[in-house]
């Protein structure tokens, strides 16, 4: 059983638990070990950038030291987490002046980063380490028929990282298929929900989701997944204000990737964290819930 | 002599090094405008923002909404032909404002960041609630109303926190981020 450092994020801590929880249960089904870091920080998301950059980078490092000092590489399940990990790994491994810089401050709470750890989002560790092979192997309930919008949103793919198809990705729509679900194509896949604008710029940050949910629909989606607790929110808990602001009628679900993964894989829905969205799920989960009612 | 440096100068020292190469290499080709998702709400597009820090045009750059309203999504960034990493010139441009405190009061942003800054730099973990509180004065009445109501309908989810969060080595923390900014002494 393969162990990663688990860093679970301010999010996951309680707007995002059904993240969380499906999170642990899905990897403990399909052998992989998230132990969550011991004593983590908020990793700052956008915000830190907005003041200083090396502080933001070493408030990052202390969760990547602490990593590095158990010898695990380091797992993110939100994409703005895993985008600053992943980051300030590389400059701490490539840049001795600024590794000297933030080793220093470390050196505060006895902490040292070389950066020669590697840094993952959850959703590579489904679909790169475990395989979508044995995954279909673990499949009970295949989502057959369960029209999916797979959101990827932005810092999962952006910035680049290494010649990746950052324009039309397909990992996220191979995991659903491995699944049994059926993708759906969706022309915004990639574009950004807001991010923390819903806070900072309301009438901009809601017409963006309007977007989103109109091509979502317009593609047939029944339910959008995401791989980030901001896309899950912003999507999700905004959909009243958007219908508000613009007289639509959306009512999109809006869950996580794991909780459709544990799904299929026979995970009662109470260990996925199902029954605390805004925007019911019953309407699809009802269809592969049949066994389980008998 | 020594002479004081431009505007372009400055925000190009803003920008960590490995972050893509000039913005003086910028071709205006409008690559970045057309794709940001936000460019329809700013005073001026990310094309026409980086020509005017080109320009040093300070006092015009300083006044527009553009960076501020950059949500981060780099989407400009890694379709830019120039290789020029537009959004860490936005994040350039924030921390100028914040730092000179030149940025218009209207701005629910720079205030967001501050508190979301303190907050952490408080107790290693953010917390919504506390956000919350403090952000919510920058916006009118019916949008304090619909978050409240969001609020409400998360709590009743259980997906509210109760207890703001703390770290432990809290004092370690705060003496790690005191090496690198000052934080004054209730830090």
């Amino acid at each position: 059983m393969k162990k990663y450092a688990y860093f679970p994020g301010c999010s996951l801590e309680k707007m995002a638990l059904s993240y969380h929880d499906s999170a642990l249960e899905t990897t403990r089904i399909l052998g992989i070990e998230l132990e969550e870091l011991d004593d983590w920080n908020c990793c700052g998301a956008t915000t830190y950038f907005h003041l200083d950059e090396i502080l933001a980078n070493t408030l990052v490092a202390r969760n990547l030291a602490m990593a590095e000092k158990q010898n695990l590489d380091f797992v993110a399940p939100c994409s703005a987490c895993y985008k600053n990990a992943y980051f300030t790994n590389k400059y701490m491994k490539e840049d001795a002046d600024l590794a000297e810089h933030i080793n220093y401050a470390l050196e505060a709470d006895d902490l040292r980063l070389s950066g020669n750890l590697s840094v993952h989002h959850l959703i590579e560790i489904f679909v790169d380490e475990i395989g979508l092979d044995a995954i279909k192997d673990k499949v009970s309930i295949p989502l057959n028929g369960l029209r999916i919008a797979p959101y990827y949103g932005c810092q999962i793919v952006r910035p680049r990282k290494n010649g990746e198809n950052i324009e039309n990705p397909q990992f996220f729509e191979e995991l659903l298929t491995a699944i049994g679900a059926d993708p759906v194509d969706f022309a915004y896949k990639t574009r950004c929900c807001g991010g923390s604008l819903l806070l900072t710029n309301r009438r901009a940050a809601l017409a963006m989701i309007r977007v989103l949910l109109q091509n979502t629909l317009d593609s047939g989606a029944e339910v959008i997944a995401t791989t980030c607790p901001l896309c899950q929110v912003n999507l999700e808990c905004y959909q009243t204000q958007v219908n508000e602001e613009f007289g639509t009628k959306y009512s999109m679900p809006v869950v996580y990737f794991t909780q459709l993964l544990g799904l299929a894989i026979g995970s009662p829905p109470r260990k996925l964290g199902f029954g605390k969205e805004l925007i019911s799920a019953t309407p699809f989960l009802s269809r592969f819930l049949v066994k389980e009612a008998k | 002599m020594a002479t004081r440096p431009t505007f372009r100068q400055e925000i190009s020292n803003l920008v960590y090094s490995p972050h893509g190469e000039p913005f003086s290499n910028c071709i205006h080709c409008g690559t970045c405008s057309g794709t940001c998702p936000v460019a329809e709400f700013m005073d001026e597009t990310p094309r026409r923002l980086i020509g005017m820090i080109n320009a040093d045009m300070k006092e015009e750059v300083l006044a527009c909404n553009t960076y501020w309203f950059c949500a981060s999504c780099y989407h400009c960034t890694v379709r830019c032909p120039s290789n020029i990493d537009i959004t860490a010139v936005m994040y350039a441009v924030k921390r100028y404002s914040i730092w000179h405190k030149t940025y218009s009061d209207d701005l629910v942003g720079p205030v967001f960041s501050e508190t979301f800054m303190k907050t952490i730099a408080r107790s290693g973990r953010s917390y919504e609630p506390i956000l919350a509180t403090t952000y919510l004065f920058g916006f009118g009445a019916k949008e304090f109303f619909e978050e409240v109501q969001g609020a409400t309908k998360l709590m009743l989810k259980g997906r509210i926190p109760v207890l703001p969060s703390k770290i432990k080595h809290l004092k370690n923390f705060q003496n790690m981020v005191k090496r690198i900014i000052f934080l004054g002494e209730e830090g």
